[in-house]
C-alpha cells in the first residue's frame, strides 16, 4: 500500500516509524490499520454505490435519478393510504349504522370516531370556529354551552349536514328583521330597546335610562323570537339574550348595530363535502368539546 | 537497539501504553495497513484458567437459565421473572414492574455499572475484560470447541499450514457447525428476555413467532458467530472503546498482570545452575520459551509491559508457572502485581499495597452515593402518577351563566397490581367544580376516577369557576389525586385561566 519516503524515519522515543505525515513539526506514528478494517470501509463504499443505483439518488435539474428498483416514497404512501382506507371501511360502516347516542358505549368505535372527528375538525372547521372550538365574534363557540340551534347530537349533526343559511334547501334558516335599515323602528325606539337588552346582558348592573321604555318595544317586536325573558328560541334559531355569551359582542354598541342592520352568518352545508360517517364522527367530536347536551 | 533515555522514561509507570517498537523492519517495508496475525492460543492449566472456567460456566448458566425462571404476578400478567416487555412498555424484574417513566432507574443502574467498573479496574486492572466480558466468555467457549475438534495450538497450526485434506475438511465443517449451533442458542436465549420463553420456543419452531423474533435471533446468531469465532481479539484491540481509555483508570498501584523484568532478565535458554549461570553467563529466570505468548488469547507478549491489547486474564501466569516448575525455578515470574511494587522490588526495596488511595476512594464514594440515590429512588418510587395538561386552545371558555370553564387532560398512572379508584380534588379555586367532558353531568367539587391495574387512564376534566379576580388572566390551582385503597396521593399544580379582571 502507500509508501512514503519520510515513512522511513524512526521516532527516537518509541522506536516506531512515522507515517510521514507532519503538522507543524508534529509527526504521526505509524500504527497500521488492520486490512480487514480497510476492506470493511471499501465494502461500505461499494454498498453505497449499489444503493445509489438501486434507489432514487442523484438529483437532476428538474427531476432525479429514480433508481433501477423503481422505488418511490409517494407510491408507498399511496398504497399505505389505500390499505388504511380498506382497513377502516368496516369501522366507518359501523359508525354509519350505530345510532349516535350508542357510539360511546362501544369504546373502540368511540376512539375511532373521536380521532376521525378531531382530524376532520382541524381540516374543515377550525378556520372559523377555532382550533379548540373556542369561536370568535360572528362564529359561535362550540366548546361552550351556548347553542343557538341546540347542543344535542342530533342538533349538531343537522347543523353540519345542512348548514345555516346555506344554499341547501333543507338548511337551518333564521332571519332577524333589519329594524333600523328597513325603518321598522324609530332610532329612539332602537336606543330604548338596546338599553333594555343590556339588562339581560349584565344582570345586576344599574339599568340604562331607556330600559323602562325599551321593555315595551321589546315585548312588541323582539319577544316573539327571543322570548319574554330573553331566553331565546332554539327552534327558530333565535339566540338567548339572557346569557353571558353573545355571538356579535357584549357591548351596547354591538347590540344596537345588530338591531339596526343585523349580521347574518352563514355556515355551508357539509353533506356535499364530507361523507356520512365522517360527519357523524365530527358531530361526536364537537359534542365532546365540552358543551354537548 | 539501545534504549534511549527518553524511551526509559516513557516506559515508566503511569504513562499510556505504547505499541512495541518496530524492531528490525527495514524502512522500505513499513506498511500503513497490517495483515491480521492469526492467534493460535495453546491450552493451559492453572489457577487463572480455573477461575476463568468457573466464571465462564456461571455467566453462561445465568444467561441461558434466567429467562426460564418463573415468577407469579397473578392472572393475566406475565409470569417470567425477568422480562423486558418492549411491546407493552413494561420491564418486569422479579417483584418490580418498571414503566417507561422509570427509565431514570436504568440510567442509575448504568452509572452504577460504570463506576463499579472504574473501581474494579483501578484496583485490579482489566479483570472485567479478562474474565466476565461476553466477548471473552464466548470466545473462550468457542476456543474450547475448536480445541476439542481441531486439537491444540501445534496441531491446528500444522493443519492450517498443510494441504487440503479430508481430515482438515471435516474438522473445519464440524467446528463451524458447532459454532453456529452455539451462536444460534445464544441468539435464541437473547430473544427470551423480551418475550415469554416457553411460548416463544414453541412459536419459533412452529413458524408462529413474530418477524422480530426471527430477525433478532438471526442477528445475534450471526454476530455471536462472527465475533467469537472470527473476530476474537480484533474486537478487543480495534473495536472496543474500553481499552482506549482504561489507561486513565489504571495507576502504578493497580494490580495488573506483570512480568517481573528484574527477575526474568536477561532472558535466555538453558538450564541455570545453582548461581543462575548458563555457560558461565549470568541469566535471569526467563528461559525465553514463549509459553506466555503462545497461551495469550490476544497474541501479545506480556514481557513488553502493560499494553492496550492485554485483557488481564492471567493465562500467561499459569503458563509461566508450569514452565518455572519444570525448570526448577520459583513460580510467579509473571504474576498480578502493581507497577510501584515492581519498581521497589527491582531496587531491592519492599513496597506496601495501597488499596486506599484518592482514586479508589473517589470511586467508592461515587459508588456509595449512586447506590444510595438509586436505593432511595427505588424505595420512594411512586405508584400513582398524575400528569396535568391544560388545553392549549381554547385557554378558557365563557359559559352562559358567566363563569369560566378551563379544560385539562389528566393522565393517571396506576402502577399497582390492583384496579384503583382515585379521588380527584381541586384546590386553589374558590367554589370551583369539575366534570368529565364525555359525561354530561353536573359539575361536582370532587371526581372519582377509575383506572385498571398497571394502566394509564386519560381523562378530560372540565373545571368551572368564577374567580373574583384574575390578575394576569391566570391563577394557580392544584389537583390532588388519592388512591382510595392505598391512600397514596400526589399533587400537581396547574393554572386556571380567564379574561383578566
Amino acid at each position: 500500500m502507500a509508501e512514503n519516503n519520510a515513512a522511513g524515519e524512526k521516532d527516537s522515543v518509541t522506536g516506531r516509524h512515522t507515517t510521514g505525515h507532519e503538522w507543524d513539526g508534529l509527526k504521526e506514528l505509524n500504527t497500521p490499520l488492520p486490512k480487514w478494517w480497510f476492506w470493511t470501509f471499501v465494502a461500505t463504499v461499494v454498498w453505497g454505490i449499489g444503493y445509489a443505483i438501486a434507489y432514487p439518488s442523484v438529483p437532476w435539474i428538474n427531476t432525479y435519478f429514480p433508481g433501477v428498483l423503481g422505488y418511490s416514497q409517494r407510491n408507498v404512501v399511496t398504497a399505505e393510504v389505500k390499505a388504511l382506507e380498506a382497513q377502516r371501511a368496516g369501522v366507518m360502516q359501523k359508525l354509519k349504522a350505530v345510532p349516535l347516542e350508542e357510539v360511546k358505549k362501544d369504546e373502540a368505535l368511540y376512539v375511532v370516531a373521536m380521532t376521525a372527528g378531531r382530524v376532520t375538525f382541524a381540516e374543515n372547521c377550525r378556520a372559523c370556529h377555532g382550533a379548540g372550538g373556542e369561536g370568535r365574534p360572528g362564529y359561535p363557540a362550540l366548546a361552550g354551552d351556548a347553542w343557538i340551534w341546540g347542543g344535542k347530537l342530533a342538533d349538531i349533526q343537522q347543523s353540519i349536514v345542512y348548514g345555516i343559511r346555506s344554499a341547501h334547501p333543507e338548511t337551518r334558516m333564521s332571519q332577524m328583521p333589519k329594524f333600523g335599515a328597513d325603518g321598522i323602528l324609530k332610532a329612539e325606539e332602537i336606543d330604548q330597546v338596546s338599553d333594555y337588552v343590556m339588562v339581560f346582558y349584565r344582570p345586576g348592573a344599574p339599568a340604562l335610562p331607556g330600559a323602562a321604555k325599551g321593555e315595551t318595544v321589546y315585548a312588541e317586536n323582539c319577544a316573539v323570537c327571543h322570548g319574554d325573558k330573553g331566553e331565546g328560541k332554539r327552534e327558530l334559531g333565535a339566540p338567548a339574550l339572557r346569557s353571558s355569551v353573545h355571538l356579535y359582542g357584549d357591548t351596547r354598541a354591538a347590540v344596537r348595530a345588530q338591531i339596526v342592520n343585523p349580521k347574518q352568518g352563514v355556515m355551508p352545508a357539509w353533506n356535499a363535502r364530507l361523507d356520512e360517517a365522517t360527519i357523524r364522527a365530527v358531530t361526536l367530536y364537537v359534542h365532546g368539546l365540552g358543551g354537548g347536551e | 537497539m539501545a534504549k534511549t533515555e527518553d524511551q526509559a522514561t516513557m516506559s515508566k509507570i503511569g504513562k499510556p501504553p505504547l505499541p512495541a517498537p518496530d524492531e528490525g523492519i527495514p524502512a522500505s517495508e513499513v506498511q500503513l495497513y497490517a495483515n491480521r496475525v492469526r492467534v493460535y492460543p495453546r491450552a493451559v492449566h492453572g489457577i487463572a484458567r480455573n477461575i476463568k472456567w468457573a466464571i465462564l460456566i456461571l455467566c453462561l448458566a445465568v444467561y441461558y437459565i434466567t429467562p426460564w425462571i418463573r415468577w407469579d404476578r397473578g392472572e393475566g400478567r406475565p409470569n417470567q421473572a425477568i422480562l423486558l416487555d418492549m411491546s407493552h412498555e413494561r420491564f418486569y424484574i422479579f417483584g418490580l414492574t418498571y414503566w417507561p417513566d422509570d427509565i431514570y432507574l436504568l440510567t442509575g443502574a448504568l452509572i452504577l455499572a460504570a463506576v463499579g467498573l472504574f473501581l474494579v479496574t483501578s484496583l485490579a486492572g482489566r479483570i472485567w475484560c479478562g474474565y466476565a466480558c461476553p466477548q471473552t466468555v464466548w470466545t473462550d467457549l468457542f476456543m474450547w470447541v475448536e480445541r476439542l475438534i481441531e486439537g491444540d495450538r501445534n496441531a491446528r497450526m500444522k493443519r492450517d499450514a498443510g494441504p487440503a485434506t479430508l481430515d482438515k475438511a471435516w474438522r473445519k465443517v464440524a467446528k463451524h457447525a458447532a459454532w453456529v449451533g452455539i451462536a444460534f442458542w445464544t441468539g435464541g436465549a437473547w430473544i427470551m428476555y423480551y418475550v415469554d420463553a416457553p411460548s416463544v420456543t414453541v412459536q419459533f419452531w412452529t413458524g408462529q413467532a413474530s418477524r422480530e423474533v426471527y430477525f433478532f435471533t438471526g442477528l445475534f446468531t450471526v454476530f455471536t458467530y462472527v465475533l467469537a469465532g472470527w473476530a476474537r481479539e480484533q474486537v478487543c484491540t480495534y473495536m472496543c472503546p474500553w481499552p482506549r481509555f482504561q489507561a486513565s483508570m489504571l495507576d502504578e498501584q493497580s494490580f495488573i498482570v506483570t512480568y517481573q523484568k528484574w527477575r526474568g532478565e536477561p532472558r535466555g535458554k538453558g538450564r541455570r545452575d545453582a548461581e543462575g549461570l548458563v555457560g558461565g553467563q549470568k541469566l535471569g529466570d526467563c528461559i525465553d520459551c514463549n509459553a506466555c505468548v503462545n497461551v495469550c488469547p490476544t497474541g501479545i507478549d506480556i514481557r513488553d509491559g502493560v499494553q492496550l491489547a492485554c485483557i488481564n486474564c492471567g493465562l500467561c501466569v499459569d503458563a509461566c508457572n508450569e514452565i518455572m516448575t519444570k525448570a526448577g525455578r520459583p513460580k510467579w515470574l509473571i504474576l498480578w502485581d502493581t507497577l510501584a511494587r515492581q519498581d521497589a522490588k527491582a531496587a531491592g526495596r519492599h513496597e506496601r499495597i495501597h488499596l486506599l488511595r484518592p482514586r479508589t476512594l473517589i470511586y467508592v464514594t461515587a459508588l456509595l452515593l449512586a447506590t444510595s440515590v438509586m436505593g432511595a429512588a427505588l424505595a420512594m418510587r411512586s405508584h400513582v402518577n398524575l400528569a396535568v395538561l391544560h388545553d392549549r386552545a381554547p385557554l378558557f371558555v365563557k359559559v352562559r351563566d358567566g363563569s369560566i370553564r378551563n379544560a385539562y387532560t389528566l393522565k393517571v398512572s396506576n402502577k399497582t397490581d390492583a384496579p384503583a379508584s382515585f379521588a380527584l380534588v381541586l384546590g386553589g379555586l374558590q367554589g370551583g367544580s369539575m366534570a368529565l367532558s364525555d359525561e354530561a353531568e353536573r359539575p361536582v367539587p370532587a371526581l372519582n376516577l377509575d383506572v385498571p391495574r398497571d394502566a394509564i387512564g386519560t381523562f378530560r376534566v372540565l373545571v368551572y369557576g368564577a374567580p373574583a379576580r384574575l390578575a394576569d388572566g391566570s391563577m394557580n390551582v392544584s389537583f390532588t389525586l388519592r388512591n382510595t385503597a392505598t391512600g397514596e396521593s400526589t399533587e400537581v399544580s396547574s393554572v386556571f385561566m380567564g379574561p383578566p379582571k
